[in-house]
């Protein structure tokens, strides 16, 4: 699976917001997401937790259409994903 | 109604129609049995095969009609891997097959074999060189692509993957499904799978078509009928039907076809200019005529499709809320594209511009409505 923009880069950085849209579908995460990447400063990570399976192919596609950049997914242990964007703008 | 959605199924041609309840009168009988009106529907059955051959550029011999396009992708692959079970196990597919295609590979897996999925690039196509060499390695016994992706229109490179495979010696089987009908048939292929409502035959008709030479053996339990490769009784008004659509469409298929596709690049480039946030999907050249699909930011999809409706337009929808399975589309997720906000318009033979420019007008506020409600503003 293609994942847009991803690269290591600002894989260690800790999130500066953490956004829970776990239970929700698509496209509430992403929207959420666009509602408040810019309550974090430029460079900045957000993480949404997510486990829509829309989301873990969504969140990577907003970023590229965005030009945010996509850092990671990770697994949750509950299900799901945290999914790290770096506000770019 | 606007109706948009040709890619599900095309309505039914009028000669078509005309064909089947002419049919149902002198048809009806057993083309297995010698006596007259069994003689006549033998007679009308070959006839069609032969027609159909003809525009698929195979032997009537070569072709087998089945009970709709998912058997003869069912049977295409299994029996081909069946038949070329000595020389392996590994089936090589497009990520972005049709489900018909990838539920048989996944019936092979289950059973033992081995599937090697070959990516696409963000227009849906494959990489010719990624899949000749997942075709070259190992023991692979039977190759599948289709010749335009069913969601996003992007063609296949199945010339380049034919060359592949014919170097390889492995068999490769087309899924033309959303192309017979309305452009050639790509060369090359050993086994061919199609759908006769896709061209605006009745359903109840598919094509299975099997190269003379390849190797290929029921998986089904044994029968007779057409050349022992589908089982029961054959719907021979339905396939008369068939046959005439498919001749009638074929016939005009290089002038509508160029017809559709001047629609399709407009809604491509109209889109873009008056929808924002929108992602138009797919391969903008290398296409299927009919087909244009896009996906629109902080939009729910079942959302749009009950709001075009509504307004009277029927399209569809790869977003996971309109999907029985609640997963976005697997040809979206391959591509990494937009998911959500999805809809795909597939333009039917016939469909006016004038349809097409009301579609237009509408759909910027049926959208901006949908994105005010779920609270984003502009």
């Amino acid at each position: 699976m293609t994942a847009g923009q991803t690269t290591a880069e600002g894989a260690g950085q800790p999130p500066a917001l953490t956004i829970d849209a776990l239970g929700k579908k698509c496209p509430i995460p992403i929207i959420m997401l666009a509602q408040q990447i810019n309550d974090v400063p430029r460079e900045a990570i957000v993480s949404v937790l997510a486990d829509d399976p829309a989301a873990f192919t969504d969140i990577p596609a907003w970023c590229r259409l965005k030009s945010h950049h996509h850092v990671a997914s990770h697994e949750l242990p509950s299900g799901g994903w945290a999914i790290h964007v770096r506000r770019n703008y | 109604m606007a109706y948009f959605d040709a890619a599900s199924t095309e309505p039914l041609h009028p000669q078509a129609r005309e064909a089947l309840i002419e049919a149902l009168d002198a048809g009806w009988a057993d083309p297995a049995r010698l006596y007259g009106p069994a003689r006549r529907a033998r007679m009308l059955l070959e006839q069609a095969r032969a027609e159909v051959a003809e525009v698929i550029g195979a032997r009537p011999d070569e072709v087998s009609f089945t009970a709709s396009g998912t058997q003869a992708a069912h049977l295409g692959v299994l029996g081909a891997l069946l038949g070329r079970r000595r020389a392996g196990r590994r089936l090589v597919v497009s990520a972005v097959e049709h489900s018909a295609v990838l539920h048989a590979a996944a019936l092979h897996e289950r059973d033992g074999g081995t599937v090697e999925t070959v990516g696409v690039n963000r227009a849906g196509a494959v990489d010719p060189a990624a899949f000749g060499a997942a075709v070259g390695a190992g023991d692979t016994a039977l190759a599948c692509l289709q010749s335009a992706n069913h969601e996003v229109g992007t063609l296949q490179p199945v010339a380049e993957a034919a060359a592949a495979c014919a170097e390889a010696g492995v068999p490769l089987l087309v899924d033309a499904a959303q192309t017979v009908g309305r452009a050639p048939v790509p060369a090359g292929w050993s086994v061919l799978a199609a759908s006769a409502h896709k061209w605006g035959g009745p359903a109840g008709v598919g094509v299975l078509a099997v190269r003379k030479g390849v190797r290929w053996r029921s998986p089904l339990p044994e029968d007779d009928r057409e050349r022992r490769r589908v089982p029961g009784f054959e719907n021979v008004p339905a396939i008369i039907a068939a046959a005439v659509a498919l001749r009638a469409v074929a016939a005009d298929a290089a002038r509508e076809s160029a017809r559709l596709s001047a629609l399709v690049d407009r809604i491509r480039s109209e889109v873009r200019r008056t929808v924002p946030d929108v992602e138009v999907i797919g391969d903008p050249v290398a296409r299927a005529p009919h087909i244009v699909t896009f996906s629109c930011l902080y939009v729910d999809g079942e959302a749009l499709l009950t709001e075009l409706d509504r307004a009277g337009f029927a399209v569809s929808s790869g977003s996971s809320c309109t999907a029985s399975t609640l997963r976005p589309s697997h040809v979206l997720e391959a591509m990494g594209v937009l998911t959500h906000g999805n809809l795909r318009v597939s333009l039917p033979r016939g469909a006016s511009a004038a349809d097409v420019d009301r579609f237009l007008a509408v759909l910027p506020d049926v959208v901006k409505r949908i994105r005010e409600d779920a609270g984003m503003q502009p």
